[in-house]
Formats: structure tokens, C-alpha cells, sequence
């Protein structure tokens, strides 16, 4: 009985190719941690400094990434429109706290109005995400599986085509609420632009995190994502569950979308396709359908592009995508659940 | 043993019901009586998970009606079902494996509100079952085959159900354990639980029976008092492997 407990305790043969893996995956690491450490010990500063550029992505990166792992994990759906859905917040957040409201500088009648903006930035998207779920996925879900990633697709364009007819197809400048001062700990200069980041997102990912792990709302969803029938004899309503996903990952991209146009200043309607697929990256990177693991590649994502753009040693710019998908396909090769994710024994 | 003089609890009429082209159950009309073991079997492929999938809303019938306590429930949702007291432990145990026991059984209970009368349940079951109590906060998925068993029967329980559904509760079992399983029902009837079981071990679900039905190919083929059917020597040939 206690064999049967402890799980599959089968011995892994060592075979020649298993020790190349580990070999290989050592040097890499090792070479990764040199890297790293060169630029440490060289210049402290610029090190923590870099770091806590790469934070401040990082968590954007993860609030985005959390609503391709929540839908993911629920209804086994690459939903490509959610970057875009992200783009739709910042140029929402945009159109009402810039252009209507006129918030365009620090006081404190606009901090005010940016929080209701924010507000209201994640029950637009929250509600356009659930309106998508209910109009095309929730027809398809008895589907072949390329039928809903399809339409997926093709909502990413209905997405990008509202924002193009909303803001045209430049750029737009935001002139952000936020104010552009900054201060310095230790000779490391933080932003306060960075703070607020870190104070919005960071309550946000745990104010989620304790909806999926401490609610009964949150153990619905788990549930449905693991067996719906089985959920349905326990009496939990599935469509209404996967309704509140959407919605719970929708208002993460809008909070995500109003954090982005306040701090980089400009809104464009094809942000979704670039940030979207750094995000998703950030979920496959995590695990998808994994919660903390979807955070945890956002951050790490958000890392390597600063260390990769900032530090003085090292590829620079323009080798930024390359890297983080090097990485990418690298775990993939050594752990293709993902960093968090399950591994392929545990599926049942 | 025989029909009780009980009222009807649940009462299947003329139901039909199918996947796409496939006709899997055809006029199948049955009754359960309050406080009774009602077995259903019939070899392989013959309907029975079928027609309980339909009672708990998870498929819906082609044509006939479903009653439970009177009111007539086919065509609701699966999640509304519950809410009227019926639980369903059904068929491969469909328990959620990457949840702790705990929280399984917990799930099990909820739609429920009253945290004192869930714990009563929850103590009921840790007694019918105290291997759970013993692995209460492993992984489900990790654990045998038997002590899945066992949670997913526990977990139906925590429903606090009028009608218990189960399907093939013995499935895959070691003997003893089999055993077990059968006492464990006769002792949930005996706690009032009227129960609706399918089973391969038909010779064993005929003699907990007070009555039972026999499905051939989504048909009704026989049907008559457990201990009755059991001592059939036709049945015994057809599906006791006898
Ligand atoms: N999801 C499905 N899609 C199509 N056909 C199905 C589906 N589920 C069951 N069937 C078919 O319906 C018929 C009845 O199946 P059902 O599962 O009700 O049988 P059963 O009596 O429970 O059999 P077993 O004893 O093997 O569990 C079978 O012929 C089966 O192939
Ligand atoms: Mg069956």
C-alpha cells in the first residue's frame, strides 16, 4: 500500500543521453550564473538597479501572463485574443482618464480619478473577455480543439481593429498622471512610477492568488479545470465558473493595460501583439496553467530583458527577444511542462 | 430481498437517450422507492452509466420524462440536480486528483451552508472510511485505487443525499476490499440513504437489492425482486458468468 502512496517510484535508467542533458544543462546554468555574477561583482549598483527595472516589467508582464494561464487552466484554450484585450485596457484607461477626464498630470485629484480609471479599466476588460467566452468559445467547446484556437485568433483581430478604429494607427502619446520623479536608495534610482507598479500589481496578484486557492469561488474554478462532469455532480455551476475566469483574467489585463499606457506614456493598437506574446511566453515559461508559475516567468522574463538590455557586460538590445526565446526554448528542451508546471508523468 | 411499500422517490419514464446517432438507452422505465437498493446491471455497453448520467443532468434525454420526489427534473442542469439530493459517485471515480482529500471532500458539500451539519457528515464519512481520515491531506491523484474508491463514495456522501448514485463502486477492487464496499452501502441505507447502484459484480448488487433491473443493449430486459433475480438460474447463465 505504502509503494502505491509514494507514487511511481520507478528507477530512471542512466543512459548516455540523460547525462549529455545534464551536462549540457549544467554548463548553461553555469554559464548564465557567470554571466550574472561578472556583472554583480563589477558594478553592484548598476546591478540593483537593472533589477528593479526588470521588476517593474516583470509584474506587468505577470498580470498579463495570469489571464493566459487562468483561461488556459480552465478550458484548455490558448486564448490569443488576450493580449489585445490588454492593448483594449491601456487605450480604454487612455480615452477615459486622458481624454475625457483631462488627467494628464500629478495632484491629487488625479491619483483619485486613476484609481477609479483603473477601476473601471478592469470591469471594461473583465466584461469584454466574458462577452468573447460567451459569444464564440462557449459555442465551440465541444469542438475539435483547432476550432476554438482559430476563432481565438480571429477574435485577436476583431480586438486590434477596434483599437486601430479608437486611436488610429499610431502611437499615441499619454500624458501620464504619474508623477516623473524618482529617488534614490543605496545609489540605485527607483522611480516612483516603479513603486506605484509594484503597489498595484503586487496586491493584485495576491488579491488573486487567495480567489483561486482560498474561495470556494476559487476551488470551483480548480475543480472545473480538472474535470467539469465531475464538477457539475458536486453541484458547482461550470458556466458560470468559467464566466468568472474570464472575467478575473480580463480585469487583470485591464489593470495591466491602465498601468502600462500611465507608465511607459503611449498606447498603440498593435501593443497587444508584441506584449501578448511576451506575456504568453511568461505562462508557457511558468507552466502553463499555473498560477504562481505564470508570475514567476513574467518576473523572470522582465529580468533577462533588463539584464540583457542594462548591464554593462553583455549582448545588449537588440539581442533582447532572442534571449528571452532562447530561454524559452532552452526549459522547454529540460522541463517542457514549464518551470512550475506539471510534468508529463502526473497527467491523468 | 423484495420491493418495499415505500413511496416512489425517483421514477424513469419511457426514457431514450443517445450520443449523436448512437441510441444508448431505449424506453427504459424504472422506479426507486424511498429507503430501498435499487441495482441496475447489464453487460458492457448495455446503458447503465448512461441512464444515471441523464438522472444527474449530465446528458440529456432524447424523449420520456425523469420525477424525483415528484417534481420532474430531466432537462435541468447538472448542478441543480444536486441542489435537489442527488449525489453521484460516478463511474472511474472522477475524484480531483491534484486536490487533497480534504478538499475533495469538502467539494463534495458544496452547495451546502450549514457548517455544522457538513462537519456532522464529514465525521459520518471519516467513520465509514477511516482510511480517509488517515490520508486527509494527500494528493487524491496519489492515492490507490481502493482509497479513491472510497472518496469518491465519501464524496458523494458529503452531499448529504436522499438518493445516492453509484456507479461501480467495486471497480477494480482486490476481494476484500469489494467486501468492504458492499457493507459500506448496506450501512449508508441503513443511515436512510435510498441508493441507485450499477455494478459488474451483478451476483453481489442482486443480493443487496430490494428490487433490480436487468439492460440489455439500452433495453429493459428483466426486472424483479434482488434475492428473486439472484436465484434465477437464467440470469445466473446471462450475466453472473454462472
Ligand atoms: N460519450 C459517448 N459518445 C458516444 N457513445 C457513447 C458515449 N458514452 C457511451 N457511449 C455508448 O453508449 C452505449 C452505452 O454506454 P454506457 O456507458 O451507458 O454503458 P454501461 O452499461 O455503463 O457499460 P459498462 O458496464 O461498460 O460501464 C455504449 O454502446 C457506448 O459505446
Ligand atoms: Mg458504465
Amino acid at each position: 500500500m505504502t509503494s502505491v502512496a509514494s507514487g511511481v517510484a520507478r528507477k530512471k535508467k542512466v543512459t548516455p543521453s540523460a547525462i549529455l542533458m545534464r551536462a549540457s544543462m549544467i554548463m548553461i546554468i553555469g554559464v548564465a550564473v557567470y554571466w550574472l555574477g561578472l556583472n554583480l561583482t563589477s558594478d553592484p549598483r548598476q546591478f540593483a538597479q537593472v533589477t528593479v527595472n526588470g521588476l517593474n516589467n516583470g509584474l506587468l508582464y505577470a498580470l498579463i501572463a495570469l489571464g493566459y494561464t487562468l483561461v488556459y487552466g480552465i478550458i484548455e484554450l490558448i486564448n490569443f485574443a488576450h493580449g489585445d484585450l490588454f492593448m483594449l485596457g491601456a487605450v480604454f484607461s487612455f480615452a477615459v482618464l486622458t481624454e475625457a477626464l483631462g488627467a494628464t498630470g500629478p495632484s491629487a485629484t488625479n491619483y483619485a480619478l486613476l484609481l477609479v480609471v483603473l477601476l473601471l479599466s478592469m470591469l471594461f476588460c473583465a466584461f469584454i473577455n466574458v462577452s468573447i467566452e460567451r459569444l464564440a468559445y462557449r459555442r465551440l467547446r465541444n469542438a475539435p480543439r483547432l476550432a476554438p484556437l482559430i476563432t481565438a485568433v480571429g477574435m485577436s483581430f476583431v480586438l486590434q481593429w477596434i483599437g486601430l478604429k479608437w486611436i488610429g494607427s499610431n502611437p499615441v502619446n499619454v500624458n501620464t498622471v504619474l508623477p516623473s520623479s524618482d529617488f534614490e536608495v543605496a545609489g540605485v534610482v527607483i522611480a516612483v512610477k516603479t513603486l506605484i507598479i509594484f503597489a498595484v500589481t503586487i496586491p493584485l496578484l495576491i488579491v488573486l492568488a487567495f480567489i483561486v486557492n482560498k474561495t470556494r469561488r476559487g476551488r470551483a474554478m480548480r475543480a472545473t479545470a480538472q474535470d467539469k462532469d465531475a464538477s457539475r455532480l458536486m453541484g458547482i455551476d461550470v458556466n458560470q465558473t468559467i464566466t468568472f475566469t474570464f472575467a478575473i483574467a480580463g480585469a487583470a489585463a485591464g489593470a495591466a493595460g491602465l498601468m502600462w499606457a500611465q507608465t511607459t506614456g503611449t498606447v498603440a493598437y498593435n501593443l497587444g501583439f508584441q506584449l501578448g506574446l511576451v506575456a504568453f511566453t511568461a505562462a508557457v515559461l511558468g507552466g502553463v496553467g499555473n498560477l504562481y508559475g505564470a508570475v514567476l516567468g513574467g518576473i523572470i522574463i522582465g529580468l533577462i530583458q533588463s539584464y540583457n538590455d542594462g548591464l554593462a557586460i553583455g549582448p545588449g538590445q537588440r539581442w533582447s527577444q532572442t534571449m528571452v526565446f532562447t530561454l524559452l526554448i532552452l526549459l522547454m528542451v529540460y522541463r517542457p511542462g514549464g518551470l512550475l508546471g506539471e510534468t508529463a508523468q502526473e497527467k491523468v | 430481498m423484495a420491493r418495499l411499500n415505500t413511496p416512489a422517490m425517483l421514477k424513469i419514464n419511457d426514457l431514450t437517450v443517445g450520443y449523436g446517432a448512437i441510441t444508448a438507452v431505449k424506453g427504459l422505465t424504472l422506479e426507486v422507492r424511498e429507503g430501498e437498493i435499487v441495482s441496475l446491471i447489464g453487460s458492457n455497453g448495455a446503458g447503465k452509466s448512461t441512464t444515471l448520467r441523464t438522472v444527474s443532468g449530465l446528458l440529456k434525454p432524447k424523449s420520456g420524462n425523469i420525477e424525483f420526489l415528484g417534481e420532474k427534473i430531466d432537462g435541468i442542469a447538472g448542478h441543480e440536480i444536486v441542489a435537489k439530493g442527488i449525489c453521484h459517485s460516478p463511474e472511474g471515480r472522477r475524484i480531483f486528483p491534484k486536490m487533497t482529500v480534504d478538499e475533495n471532500l469538502d467539494l463534495g458539500a458544496y452547495l451546502r451552508k450549514d457548517a455544522a451539519a457538513v462537519k456532522e457528515t464529514r465525521d459520518h464519512v471519516l467513520q465509514l472510511f477511516p482510511r480517509l481520515q488517515e490520508r486527509i491531506n494527500q494528493k487524491a491523484g496519489t492515492m490507490s485505487g481502493g482509497e479513491q474508491q472510497m472518496l469518491a463514495v465519501g464524496r458523494a456522501l458529503m452531499g448529504n443525499p436522499k438518493l445516492l448514485i453509484l456507479d461501480e463502486p467495486s471497480m477494480g477492487l482486490a476481494p476484500v476490499l469489494v467486501d468492504l464496499i458492499f457493507e459500506t452501502i448496506e450501512e449508508i441505507r441503513k443511515s436512510g440513504v435510498t441508493i441507485l447502484l450499477v455494478e459488474q459484480n451483478a451476483l453481489a448488487a442482486l443480493r443487496i437489492a430490494d428490487y433490480a433491473y436487468v439492460l440489455e443493449s439500452g433495453h429493459l430486459k428483466l426486472e424483479g425482486d434482488g434475492s428473486k433475480l439472484a436465484d434465477d438460474p437464467a440470469i445466473a447463465q446471462a450475466y453472473l458468468g454462472g
